[in-house]
């Protein structure tokens, strides 16, 4: 059985590194959960950040739940959280207790100035592999709604809603099964 | 009663906040600014300027620091700090168990087949938000995002990535 120790340290190294919100936590997630110990399937791990998605919450927090509880149940989920949490915490009180000027500090602000732009990087380079065995119009679909999320501002969570609806639809029809059944296999 | 404030505050910020870090930036704006005054909205901006610099979530970032400013302890911290987790861990744990329960029926696996998708779009927006911030200043933020985007593709250790990049910064901008 795998430790919660072990949880605990895998999820305390991902939240260190994670820069720029709960997306660039992906490749991190990959190398580590799914590479390295196995504790997670390719296909898992997508239907993770679908559900992590659609239920409230950083997606960083409900990654790290859905990981502890599939491998240790609640015990599982509570050291992946405070793992993941424990990092941000403390470096956070260090600067409100003690350097409130960090952020104007110039060779921070430079350290910045390099890493945005890998961050952009680790959260685009992930959608080439999921993107991969999908069919054209799925893609199309993925891109159409990027662009109306940027520039209109619409809260993504309707698009989840949508997309959840069409797809009971679409599985209702009389030979849906196995249709849905191959589409799953794709992933 | 402050503690009471500022626990019922974060959990409704961590219990309403869908879609993570930026569009959690109003909500918080909502709580901290407009209805209890613990920030002005400078000292607001500042914090999430901070967040951008540190990781983690926005809204754990934004919970701890506000969970000290107000109450001057570590106490508020971990308070605010909980609180904002508290809905995650919960509704997560039962999304999760439900999710392995029902993985097999073939209305449950339709509807994760047409969420696929929208979670697609949804994480490509993110990387379009960013994008359109001060992220790219000179070529050489394009010459570090293009290197990053082949070395993680071709799965370099992304924290080897982070840390590379960090210095590179540090030696093309101080």
């Amino acid at each position: 059985m795998t430790s919660l120790w072990t949880i605990f340290a895998s999820f305390l190294k991902i939240g260190a590194f994670t820069f720029g919100g709960g997306y660039a936590m992906i490749p991190l997630i990959e190398a580590e959960m799914i590479q390295k110990r196995g504790w997670l399937t390719r296909e898992e791990f997508i239907n993770q950040l679908t559900i992590a998605q659609s239920i409230p919450g950083p997606i960083a927090l409900n990654t790290a739940v859905f990981v502890g509880y599939k491998t240790r149940g609640v015990k599982g989920a509570l050291s992946a959280l405070v793992g993941v949490v424990i990092p941000s915490f403390f470096i956070i009180l260090l600067i409100a207790t003690c350097f409130t000027e960090f952020k104007d500090n110039a060779v921070v602000a430079a350290a910045f100035k390099g890493m945005r732009p890998a961050v952009v990087a680790l959260i685009a380079a992930p959608l080439i592999g999921m993107a991969k065995g999908m069919s054209w119009w799925k893609i199309a679909l993925a891109l159409a709604v990027s662009v109306v999320i940027w520039l209109l501002g619409v809260s993504p969570i309707w698009f989840i809603f949508v997309g959840a609806l069409v797809g009971i639809g679409w599985s209702f029809r009389p030979e849906g099964g196995s249709e849905v059944r191959k589409e799953e296999k794709e992933l | 009663m402050i503690y009471l404030q500022l626990f019922l505050a974060y959990l409704k910020i961590g219990f309403f906040g869908f879609g993570g870090g930026y569009a959690m930036i109003s909500l918080i704006y909502n709580e901290v600014v407009v209805q209890h005054g613990w920030l002005t909205a400078a000292q607001l901006a500042d914090v999430a300027a901070i967040s951008q610099m540190t990781p983690g979530p926005i809204a754990i970032n934004c919970a701890t620091y506000v969970g000290y400013t107000v109450t001057g302890n570590v106490w508020g911290s971990l308070l605010a700090t909980g609180a904002v987790c508290l809905p995650s861990l919960t509704l997560m744990m039962l999304a999760t168990r439900f999710y392995f329960k029902l993985r097999g029926n073939r209305h449950f696996a339709g509807a994760m087949a047409g969420m696929q998708p929208m979670m697609i779009g949804l994480i490509l927006s993110s990387a379009l938000m960013l994008f359109g911030e001060s992220t790219f200043i000179d070529w050489k933020s394009w010459l570090i995002f293009a290197g990053c985007f082949v070395a993680s593709v071709r799965r370099v250790n992304p924290i080897l990535l982070i840390l590379l990049s960090a210095l590179v910064g540090i030696v093309c901008y101080v």
